[in-house]
């Protein structure tokens, strides 16, 4: 096997007439209808002309855009999932940074495409599906395809401002699949609900279970989540029975009580993972499912979705870390220390991950793909490629890998992966300002900017607001006379950090 | 209601918060917003917001939050 579209075609002739992509107010697509749908697609972008390019997906989050990235693979091509949750700014920079060929909209991207000014490249997803399916053509293309060809690329926050573009091929795909879906128990009678939306990797353990395994997924609209009654009501209404949330959607449910009126049903397996998940939380989720299996994942994009996982298989304290336990089928770790030696047993180094589910890299950015993909320092005999996550981990006693915390300023916010050296990248271009710091308050899950300069603190603020995503925005924005230094004349966050704590106590700005 | 308009201008909302009345259908309010704006009422009014009060309806306007509260403080 050696690309996708095979899973596909396997599975979609097995259970041709049962729902595959389901949505409430979009409308469902069985498997039949999904691989006519992306063969068709697939046709379409070759008769435009398309192959081996990147192709951008504009659309929102329902069962066809689904069908648009199986069209643009079939294409030969990669597809690049952007949403109009993003902010202008970033959205614009993707797109200069890819100078697509084609973007695929619909009625609710249309407006902002035109006022960005790519009229030219754009293509109604009405059109794409309308055409017949070209069985010679799409057969020629997949007889060329490698299973080194790029499949997606995903953009991640990146401290400079431009976001990094990671790009996997069908290999890492494949080798991701193929270890996931065992450990998360896919089959055939699995039902998801998905809470990601598509534009992050995270949507891959939904849609690989669905071709790969034949199993069924609901694209959960995002608001759902306001209404915790209402969302476990929609579980249960489409007997869902397998949970891929990060851990604040799952929090967003027990968190309120909402157990008290409704439990959920048929729930076998919960997935988290993304950032931690309070034990509080978890035991909630595990009183109201008793006999669910609950699994922690954790992984890089870089790495292709998920990397590692760990069974809850004991009861946890309030305080005690779930581990992120064990690699996946062909993946394996080393921890590394500042030196790039190995850690001794028991001490913290920084997660380095090897196998095939290490991604291509980040596109079009060599610079920054040879400082995070580097050569394995263990191995001084062969080129092997290693991926520095950043992130500091341990073994524990029963040699499961346990996070500590990240080795830069990277945080997680909502499952959003964010640097902090992003905000102040921003926050530094505004004139008036003359120099950022900005700090995670973990606790009170809040983002506080300091600055100094002339500009006013409104000012900084819609400033940012026009510039960054939702959850990029500080929630506090304060002007100091000075920001603490240290000798090298860089930003002391531990004593800003300090300054900070103290003026909450005091309960005044520092 | 000063509070609550307090609360939701911390936010950043793309916005009037004082006037818009579509908070959640429209979309403005995110999840980690609900999350913000329930914690915060919480601690400032000293209530517990249970789980089915957590509708659409009830966080669409500063207007409907403010009765809301009045609510539960009359419970």
């Amino acid at each position: 096997m050696k690309n996708i579209l095979e899973y596909l075609e396997k599975t979609a002739p097995r259970f041709s007439d049962r729902a595959a992509l389901c949505d409430e107010e979009n409308g469902s697509l069985s498997f039949g209808e999904f691989l006519s749908l992306a063969r068709a697609g697939g046709s379409e972008l070759l008769r435009h002309g398309l192959y081996h390019e990147p192709v951008v997906v504009f659309m929102k989050k329902c069962p066809r855009t689904i069908c648009a990235f199986f069209s643009v693979i079939y294409a030969g091509c990669y597809y690049i999932p952007v949403d109009i949750g993003m902010p202008q700014q970033r959205i614009q920079m993707i797109l200069e940074k890819l100078r697509p060929r084609v973007i695929l909209y619909d009625e609710r991207s249309e407006a902002l495409l035109r006022e960005l000014g790519y009229e030219e490249q754009m293509f109604a997803c009405g059109d794409l599906f309308a055409g017949s399916i070209d069985d010679a053509l799409l057969a020629y293309v997949r007889s060329r395809a490698l299973d080194i060809d790029p499949i997606y690329i995903v953009f991640t926050s990146g401290s400079t401002g431009m976001p990094k573009g990671v790009t996997a091929c069908h290999r890492s795909v494949i080798d991701y699949a193929e270890a996931l879906c065992p450990v998360i128990g896919a089959d055939e009678s699995s039902v998801f609900a998905m809470q990601v939306p598509l534009f992050v990797d995270a949507c891959l353990k939904e849609l690989l279970s669905v071709i790969r395994c034949g199993s069924e997924v609901w694209l959960m609209p995002q608001n759902l989540f306001m209404s915790p009654l209402a969302a476990l009501e929609y579980l249960n209404r489409h007997k869902v029975n397998t949970l891929c949330w990060v851990a604040s959607a799952l929090t967003m449910i027990s968190g309120f009580g909402a157990f008290e009126d409704v439990k959920p049903a048929c729930i076998r397996t919960v997935c988290f993972g993304s950032e931690v998940f309070p034990v509080k939380q978890l035991r909630l989720w595990q009183e109201a499912c008793p006999g669910a299996r609950f699994i922690n994942l954790y992984g890089p994009t870089e790495c292709t979705g998920m990397s590692f996982w760990y069974e809850v298989d004991h009861e946890f304290d309030d305080h005690e870390p779930v581990p992120v336990g064990h690699p996946f089928d062909n993946t394996d770790y080393i921890l590394l220390t500042d030196n790039d030696t190995e850690a001794a047993p028991g001490e913290a180094g920084e997660i380095c991950i090897r196998g095939t589910c290490v991604t291509l890299g980040y596109y079009a950015d060599p610079e920054r793909t040879s400082a995070s993909f580097t050569q394995n320092p263990l191995n001084k005999l062969l080129p092997e490629i290693i991926y520095r996550t950043g992130d500091l981990g341990y073994v524990n006693d029963r040699g499961e890998l346990v996070f500590v915390s990240r080795k830069d300023n990277q945080i997680k916010n909502m499952g959003h992966r964010i640097e902090l050296g992003e905000i102040e990248a921003c926050a530094d271009r505004l004139d008036g300002l003359e120099s950022s710091c900005c700090l995670w308050d973990g606790a009170r899950h809040k983002l506080i900017l300091f600055y100094m300069g002339s500009a006013d603190e409104k000012a900084v603020r819609s400033f940012m607001r026009s510039e960054l995503p939702r959850h990029m925005l500080p929630n506090k924005i304060l002007r100091l006379d000075a920001i603490p230094l240290m000798a090298n004349a860089k930003i002391d966050r531990i004593a800003l950090k300090k300054k900070y704590e103290e003026s909450l106590k005091n309960g005044r700005n520092p | 209601m000063d509070e609550i308009l307090e609360i939701l201008e911390e936010l950043n909302l793309d916005a009037d918060v004082s006037s818009c009345d579509t908070l959640v259908d429209d979309g403005i309010l995110s999840s980690l917003d609900l999350v913000t704006i329930i914690a915060e009422l919480s601690d400032r009014f000293d209530i517990t917001i249970p789980a089915r009060e957590i509708r659409n309806e009830n966080f669409n306007s500063a207007a409907a939050m403010f009765e809301m509260v009045e609510r539960l403080l009359d419970e």
